[in-house]
């Protein structure tokens, strides 16, 4: 889909990242590889750190301790504002801005960050509208589309800032069962466009056939890694077996 | 004279009415509007500072937010504008001269920023945390995703109670007469209360009151409409599904469902 991305696109390395809110230790040195252009899926438990560390990538939350790298290069110090330009994210209930029209919702980034003049934020507002398939609900406000087309919405809202890596936090969770497969679509093509990808999520059938990696994540830790063949017929950890073999 | 007769001349004596009713159209009540609004705007403009600052990261802020709001919310209105029109009219005259309009203004604002900074704050507050989640997650500063994406929505929630406290300056203004006006500073109130001292009846001050209830009413109605368009606006209609070649036969609204959050922390 895409295309652009694969220009771009970065690899991505979560080093032994730690995180902590008071008591509550979340993450307790979790490790991911994301290769250039790859699409690394991370399963596990509710509560098992797997969106906490989705956020460190982008820094909406801060590690403690640990590394996250972009092309072998440490994010930690850069402005965050401008990391997350550089990293787009979905997140499970849409965040579009109800007050705006979907357009304007794309649109907003591309005109006060990048400076795109009106006419030109529009157009590449537009055409990435086009690529998830609601060009017409250009006008609209997010309230009067379907959750699923919201989504939609939110993934061109991201694409359009073209960046390097894209998260997915949980982005069918909220969805009704009829409308996870638009969306997952949507996120297959980027995927097989070249996007380096990090998907938090429940649909193992998308891991299963989407990821390059599957990461199983528990108490705050990575604790089995590897291509999805791997992971589903042949996981060696007990706790991934059992999470398996409730899920599946 | 019986009792009834009395009492109708003192509220509805014409000729008294007719007598105010030139000066309250030409002086009092572009006076009124004037202190209203100049004070409706300050106060805006001041609250909407207080409300950021009431919920920001630094305790340098949010501290002296809280403790202003809480001493022109505490104190009596009454109290406020003497305090702040007979107190600083010494600084006011070598200012701009005998006019206690500006401190007038000054002292109304103060009171509307500290009610306004409030309903300011509880509007931006109830906005959910997920969309400056969004916001930053697109590479806004905490500041422009307040000022584009968190403050429209929650400005937009409370602007019935702003309206009501609009309602409320334009009744508080009529306390500057405190501050001692000439005959061309009057507003509604003070030019209903000068006739009726002079006539010996109140009808002229009631005629006053008629002028307050012409500008209030408006607004309140105009509250009840605005709270009755936002819910509405919030009610979800679906447009008919225009998937563009996605097959997604059968795609319905779903509001998402506050519940619905798994790993939410």
């Amino acid at each position: 889909m895409t295309d652009t991305a694969t220009t771009t696109s970065v690899s991505l390395t979560v080093r032994d990242v730690h995180l902590a809110f008071g008591a509550n230790k979340v993450l307790r040195g979790a490790d991911l590889d994301v290769a250039r252009g790859g699409t690394a899926c991370v399963i596990g438990p509710s509560g098992s750190g797997k969106s906490t560390l989705l956020r460190t990538i982008n820094r909406l939350i801060e590690p403690d301790r640990g590394d996250v790298l972009l092309d072998g290069r440490s994010v930690l110090r850069d402005d965050p504002d401008a990391l997350r330009q550089r990293v787009g994210m979905v997140f499970q209930q849409f965040n579009l801005f109800p007050h705006m029209s979907v357009l304007r919702n794309i649109t907003l980034a591309l005109r006060r960050i990048r400076k795109l003049s009106e006419d030109e934020a529009t157009s590449v507002a537009r055409a990435q509208l086009e690529l998830v398939g609601l060009a017409a609900k250009a006008d609209s406000r997010p309230a009067h589309l379907s959750g699923g087309q919201q989504q939609r919405v939110a993934i061109a809202r991201a694409l359009a800032l073209q960046p390097q890596v894209m998260l997915f936090d949980e982005a069918t969770s909220a969805l009704d069962p009829e409308l996870v497969k638009g969306v997952l679509a949507v996120m297959a093509d980027l995927s097989a466009g070249g996007m380096t990808m990090v998907v938090v999520t429940h649909e193992m059938g998308f891991a299963r056939e989407v990821a390059d990696t599957v990461a199983f994540m528990d108490h705050g830790v990575v604790l089995e890694a590897g291509e999805p063949a791997a992971i589903f017929e042949a996981p060696e950890h007990p706790r991934l077996r059992r999470f398996l073999s409730q899920v599946l | 004279m019986d009792t009834w007769s009395t009492l109708w001349e003192t509220f509805f004596d014409g000729d008294s009415m007719r007598e105010a009713l030139p000066e309250m159209l030409t002086v009092g009540l572009p006076n009124t509007l004037i202190l209203a609004i100049s004070a409706a705007l300050l106060g805006s403009v001041l609250g909407m500072a207080l409300a950021v600052a009431g919920i920001s990261p630094t305790r340098w802020l949010r501290w002296p937010a809280r403790v202003y709001t809480d001493i022109f919310r505490g104190l009596p209105a009454a109290a406020t504008i003497l305090l702040i029109g007979v107190g600083l009219a010494p600084l006011g005259m070598e200012v701009w001269g005998p006019n206690p309009y500006p401190l007038g203004i000054l002292a109304l604002s103060l009171i509307a920023g500290a009610y306004i900074g409030e309903i300011f704050r509880s509007g931006i507050q109830s906005v959910e945390a997920a969309q400056l989640e969004g916001a930053r997650a697109l590479g806004f500063s905490w500041g422009e995703a307040m000022r584009l994406v968190i403050i429209p929505q929650g400005v937009r929630r409370v602007l019935p109670a702003w309206v009501n406290q609009l309602i409320a300056l334009i009744k508080d203004s009529s306390l500057v007469y405190f501050l001692g006006l000439v005959a061309s500073q009057r507003e509604l109130f003070r030019i209903g209360q000068d006739y009726a001292a002079t006539t010996g009846n109140e009808s002229a001050l009631l005629l006053a009151g008629l002028f307050y209830l012409a500008l209030t009413v408006p607004l309140t109605h105009a509250v009840n409409w605005i709270d009755r368009r936002l819910r509405q606006g919030r009610s979800v209609t679906v447009d008919p599904d225009d998937d563009g070649g996605l097959a997604l036969a059968g795609e319905t609204a779903l509001p998402p469902s506050p519940t619905a959050g798994r790993d939410q922390r």
